[in-house]
């Protein structure tokens, strides 16, 4: 079976601000999920303002560490900004198990209480385990589970999505 | 070839015995898995929950603060359950065998073994036993072996290195002191010969040396002033007192006034060398005071450096 044709990352990410346009709170701090939710999450503060601005790697919070490891290239997490009482968007590029995000999640509060957390992805695919949902959403596709989506960014920043086979472990 | 029994099947890290032999992909993952670690001290709640409801037993048959505290902290950062097992006032000393301690902890359910002991091969004895009877979900770090090896040492030097000097290729190392006692500088030499630095110069008395230790790829200097000319790191060592005792040595005092670490013999090696020590100092015996709280001095972020490193060490013999 062949799955829907994926957006443009480009036209994704016009209709993902389009959305949060009036929206999202004008302080609210923006942290990405690397590494494709940072280069959304950068993108998103260009075209949304300047704000605070995060990134977080959740690495060390996932929930497959017993199956799978700790991932190689681990970053480091860093919210150069008071996060006790902050309005955070957390910003991925495709959400799909939920899995991620909860990890993000427990991650910000281990660094305080924020008043409020939303969540911002350039592409729903669907395929929940968790009950989380975004707040804003640049782009729906159905994706066959043997397949995986990929956002990579090209040396002039140009964000661009494809479809991979998923290969051993996932 | 056999493999390195240190590895899996894939090639990862599932004890951690010797630096010796230990392939520089290797080394190079737990450089790189350290470095953010070391920002986890920083955070509101220290501590991410990577190994939480593994057990680690410290097991220390030869008496270490700094280390065993590193272990500990390091173990708690990851949300694992830390047991300290005080091992003089325990079973051994009422007579059972250092593998019959080992399978009553398993009984326990111990994940992974933190293991210091005055007699060499001890850890990997411990790592064979658990190998050979199919606990192979069972990990072991040696944290310290008689003369033999004290691999975490040798590792948290290496990032100390690469923190300050970035890259291992052009630099001159001095390991200076006590060689012939020292697993520190056992494992840092053996690090720092895969690692690929450009020279490793031990500075030592003859007394203080073992033989043939050019086989290790080091080159050695009886005079201290000639062997630091040109340095880029200077690597202390402790000179234990009870050495004092022997043949070996005249004096404390004859001992520093030759390979003691001042100011003026400092300015021989290069402008921007770095000071290296692993603790515990002592004052006017290897270094002298002013270089040990001087500016080149690196000694305090080894030991935080070495919370990091450690933390990466658990969690990569813990993945599966």
């Amino acid at each position: 079976m062949k799955a829907d044709p994926l957006p443009d990352a480009e036209a994704a990410l016009a209709a993902l601000v389009a959305r949060m346009q009036g929206k999202v709170a004008p302080d609210a701090a923006f942290v990405g999920i690397y590494s494709g939710g940072a280069w959304v999450a950068e993108r998103l503060v260009e075209r949304l303002g300047a704000r605070p601005l995060g990134f977080i790697d959740v690495a060390y919070y996932r929930d497959d560490y017993a199956r799978s490891g700790l991932k190689p290239n681990t970053r480091r997490t860093s919210l150069p900004f008071e996060v006790d009482g902050a309005t955070i968007v957390l910003v991925d590029d495709v959400l799909y198990t939920g899995r991620s995000v909860r990890a993000a999640v427990n991650e910000l509060f281990d660094f305080g209480r924020p008043e409020r957390v939303e969540l911002a992805v350039l592409v729903d695919r669907g395929g929940r385990e968790l009950p989380i949902e975004a707040t804003y959403t640049g782009a729906r596709v159905a994706v066959t589970r043997d397949n995986t989506v990929v956002l990579s960014r090209d040396p002039g920043g140009t964000l661009s999505l494809r479809v991979e086979p998923v290969t051993g472990v996932a | 070839m056999t493999r390195n029994p240190q590895l899996d099947r894939n090639g990862g890290l599932r004890h951690l015995i010797t630096l010796e032999g230990l392939p520089a992909e290797v080394i190079t993952r737990v450089l790189d898995t350290a470095e953010p670690f070391v920002s986890v001290a920083e955070r509101e709640v220290k501590k991410v929950p990577l190994l939480r409801g593994k057990a680690v037993f410290n097991l220390f048959f030869e008496n270490s603060t700094r280390t065993r505290t590193t272990f500990e902290i390091a173990a708690k950062r990851l949300s694992a359950d830390v047991i300290n097992l005080n091992i003089g006032a325990s079973s051994t000393a009422k007579g059972e065998t250092l593998l019959d301690t080992v399978d009553n902890l398993c009984a326990m359910n111990a994940d992974i073994f933190v293991v210091r002991h005055s007699q060499s091969g001890a850890p990997h004895l411990i790592a064979s036993h658990l190998d050979a009877t199919g606990r192979s979900h069972v990990h072991v770090v040696n944290a310290g072996d008689g003369r033999h090896a004290h691999p975490t040492q040798g590792l948290l030097d290496l990032y100390t290195i690469r923190h300050y000097k970035r890259d291992f290729g052009g630099l001159v190392v001095a390991v200076v002191g006590d060689i012939l006692h020292s697993r520190v500088a056992r494992s840092l030499i053996h690090g720092l010969t895969t690692m690929r630095a450009a020279e490793v110069r031990v500075i030592a008395p003859r007394t203080l040396l073992p033989t043939r230790v050019e086989a290790l790829g080091v080159r050695v200097a009886s005079d201290m002033r000639e062997g630091l000319r040109g340095c880029d790191i200077v690597v202390m060592l402790r000179l234990q007192s009870e050495r004092m005792k022997g043949a070996l040595l005249p004096s404390a005092g004859e001992f520093f006034k030759q390979y003691g670490l001042t100011q003026d013999k400092l300015a021989l090696a290069k402008p921007d060398a770095i000071v290296m020590h692993p603790g515990p100092m002592n004052r006017g015996v290897e270094i002298d005071s002013a270089v040990a709280d001087g500016a080149r001095s690196v000694i305090l972020p080894q030991v935080t450096f070495g919370i990091a490193v450690r933390m990466a060490v658990l969690s990569l013999i813990a993945s599966p």
